[in-house]
């Protein structure tokens, strides 16, 4: 059979957001695959310079639907280093039980995406009815299921009362029970074995080679976790481990997740438990001193990067925003060669990615040459 | 029983394109919401398979440029006119009045006709998920065929007839065939959940991956008729299973009126229909999606020696124990 062109995208029914995949196959083999990613520029970045810290926060969350938190803390963390204010711990605190609730649903969601695109769609429904619990919980803490706004320069702009603590305490349990079952699924289901192993296959060299962030790279068992090895908020007090697995296939990056599952759940108990008293905020300065930071972040999806160049004003300059998806793109096209057409969704699938968010990153770049 | 008024009843009515359509449409919905239930959904309301193909019969039909709009139109009506006309000779209230030698036979190859309209569906879209497709399903087809053949032709050895009415006349004097042959009943049901392309047989039609395979540029009427010939496919392929392996529409004994014989016949086919479908959905929701590679490996290691293993077993019973 000659080699023929299957283009992928913007629209299809296994891509959630606009992107495009020429994949040139031969028979059932992948030969090559071309990929253009900017379907959805939204120019947040030129946005956000011209608004103040407190309106940028709001703003910079919506860059995704899932890691929302993500991108607030990462942008907030970084204007409180160039600031020089120290954050009550209790608002550390805080801001790491969202977080890992963050991590917990957006693992759940992938886990039942994983489980879509290969046509399992028992566990995609069992998933995001458990996800449920966890977005019950996010919205009794911060009053939304998606976009929280917890942060705020300086600290959290709502406290947990003892009762949010005590239901979110008594909501573990069931997750737990849940998670180990999934655990359970994922090493023993003959189903999802038998498309998930050997697929999508990524040496430690190849991962360190092409920039893998986050699960991908760790399922490679490159053994990289920025909560552990550049400490922020409070991962350095409380006991947890890095899963790391040495598969480097689909089926290790699913052994990786659902192992930060768990962990995200014994995070937030030991966080709920032993939540400090105090404030949760403290004043911050309109404006922010001249300075540059690059404020790194271990998003659900890998590790996220602002850079956050600031001018004395209450505005930033420039913020540029490194998304995990953009740095593990290039080892989803190294990936697919020599693979089964059938295993495009599951690789594709496998580095969880967030598609708008990417996208509008390349554009500003090429804006960015020609305009200045 | 050779009234032609009721042969045309029989054709047309009940047991024949009526029932089967609305038997069709209700064992579609039942499918639905147990596979809903098992995955803790809530499921369709049970008019919701008939509300779809009203639906679909009312919407725009597209022609897809440079397709000869003809054969698409035919397409869907010979793929449900060949499962209703197989319907004819599967016994429903006891032996079917259409029944002959041979019969089997003509049920088998209508039954493969579907799958083979699908190909061609494909191949004709000009649309590359569709070519995909088409071309997944009749590689399926060359790999479950012959098990799924073996299977159901193994009865026939066994009862030393070539009609599925005197097959179920022979489980009513011995045992029910699935005794004799539980390996060419589980090859039977692996066979058909791949011939009615569910999962984790549903390669030809990965959503995921090529879209809806063959069914892409299906709109329309022509999308209701091959959806309406999968429902009815469901129906012809699990009567086809209970009668061939759980002894069909009749009781061990005869019951004194000739109706009240023909209500517990019925009676007896909803049970035993209803029975295959509960498997089917069951490993609809166990599994996912095997790779049509790896659908080759298992089909021609597995399945394939298992039914011919099953053809052994049942010509050394039929040598030691002489069939009566």
């Amino acid at each position: 059979m000659p080699e023929v062109v299957v283009s992928i995208g913007p629209q299809h029914p296994a891509l959630k957001e606009p992107v495009n995949f020429k994949v040139i196959a031969d028979g059932e083999k992948i030969v090559r695959l071309e990929l253009d990613l900017s379907y959805n520029h939204r120019g947040i970045e030129k946005a956000a310079e011209q608004r103040n810290f407190i309106r940028v926060l709001p703003l910079l969350e919506r860059v995704c639907g899932i890691c929302s938190h993500s991108h607030a803390t990462v942008f907030s963390k970084g204007i409180e280093e160039i600031m020089g204010l120290s954050i009550p711990p209790r608002a550390q605190y805080i801001r790491t039980i969202i977080a890992e609730l963050e991590r917990m649903h957006s693992h759940l969601l992938w886990l039942g995406v994983a489980a879509h695109v290969i046509g399992f769609n028992t566990l995609f429904m069992w998933t995001w009815r458990d996800r449920e619990a966890v977005q019950d919980t996010l919205e009794e803490m911060s009053g939304n299921r998606v976009h929280y706004g917890m942060n705020e320069i300086g600290g959290v702009r709502r406290d947990l009362t003892p009762a949010q603590v005590e239901a979110a305490l008594a909501r573990l349990p069931v997750l737990e029970e849940r998670i180990k079952k999934y655990v359970e699924m994922v090493n023993s289901e003959e189903t999802m074995l038998i498309r998930f192993r050997d697929v999508g296959k990524m040496s430690r060299e190849e991962a360190l080679k092409y920039g893998a962030v986050g699960p991908t790279a760790r399922a490679s068992g490159v053994d990289y976790d920025v909560r552990r090895d550049d400490p922020y908020l409070a991962y350095a007090e409380v006991p947890w481990n890095v899963i790391t697995d040495t598969h480097g296939d689909v089926y290790g990056r699913t052994r990786v997740r659902v192992g930060e599952l768990w962990e995200s759940t014994q995070i937030v108990r030991y966080c709920l438990e032993n939540l400090p008293a105090g404030p949760i905020r403290v004043d911050a300065p309109k404006t922010a001193p001249k300075g540059e930071i690059l404020s790194r972040y271990e998003a659900p999806r890998g590790e996220l990067a602002h850079f956050i160049r600031t001018n004395g004003t209450d505005k930033v300059e420039r913020v540029d925003i490194r998304t995990p998806t953009l740095a593990n793109w290039t080892s989803v096209a190294v990936c697919l060669v020599n693979q089964n057409i059938a295993d495009i969704p599951v690789i594709v699938a496998a580095i969880d990615p967030c598609l708008s968010c990417t996208s509008r990153l390349t554009v500003v770049n090429r804006v960015d040459k020609v305009g200045r | 029983m050779t009234d032609p008024v009721f042969i045309l009843l029989y054709i047309f009515i009940f047991p024949g394109f009526f029932f089967l359509i609305s038997y069709g449409l209700f064992l579609a919905y039942l499918d639905r919401k147990i596979a809903a239930r098992m995955q803790q959904r809530v499921g369709p309301p049970i008019c919701q398979p008939l509300a779809d193909l009203i639906k679909m019969l009312g919407k725009e039909v597209i022609n897809p440029n440079g397709v000869d709009w003809r054969v698409f139109d035919a397409i869907p009506l010979i793929a449900l006119a060949a499962v209703m006309t197989a319907f004819l000779y599967v016994p429903v209230l006891g032996y079917s009045p259409l029944a002959f030698q041979g019969d089997l036979v003509v049920v088998l190859y209508l039954m493969a006709l579907p799958t083979i309209a699908l190909f061609v569906l494909g191949w004709l879209s000009r649309n590359i998920f569709s070519a995909i497709g088409g071309i997944r399903a009749v590689t399926q087809l060359f790999i479950y065929e012959v098990p799924f053949f073996l299977a159901l032709l193994t009865p026939a050895i066994m009862a030393g007839s070539w009609s599925i009415s005197e097959i179920v006349v022979w489980q009513q004097h011995n045992l029910w065939i699935i005794f004799f042959q539980p390996i060419g009943f589980i090859v039977a049901l692996i066979g058909l959940q791949a011939k009615l392309e569910r999962t984790p047989f549903d390669i030809p039609e990965a959503e995921t991956e090529i879209v809806a395979g063959p069914w892409t540029e299906l709109t329309g009427r022509r999308l209701a008729l091959m959806d309406l010939a999968t429902d009815v496919s469901l129906v012809v392929g699990s009567a086809l299973i209970a009668a061939l392996f759980l002894g069909g529409p009749m009781l061990p004994w005869v019951l004194a009126p000739f109706w009240l014989n023909s209500i517990a016949g019925f009676a007896l086919f909803l049970v035993k229909t209803l029975a295959v479908l509960l498997i089917l959905s069951s490993i609809k929701v166990a599994t996912g999606r095997i790779r049509i590679d790896q659908l080759n490996d298992i089909g021609w290691k597995y399945i394939a020696s298992a039914a011919v293993v099953q053809v052994g077993i049942v010509l050394v019973i039929n040598y030691l124990w002489v069939v009566p």
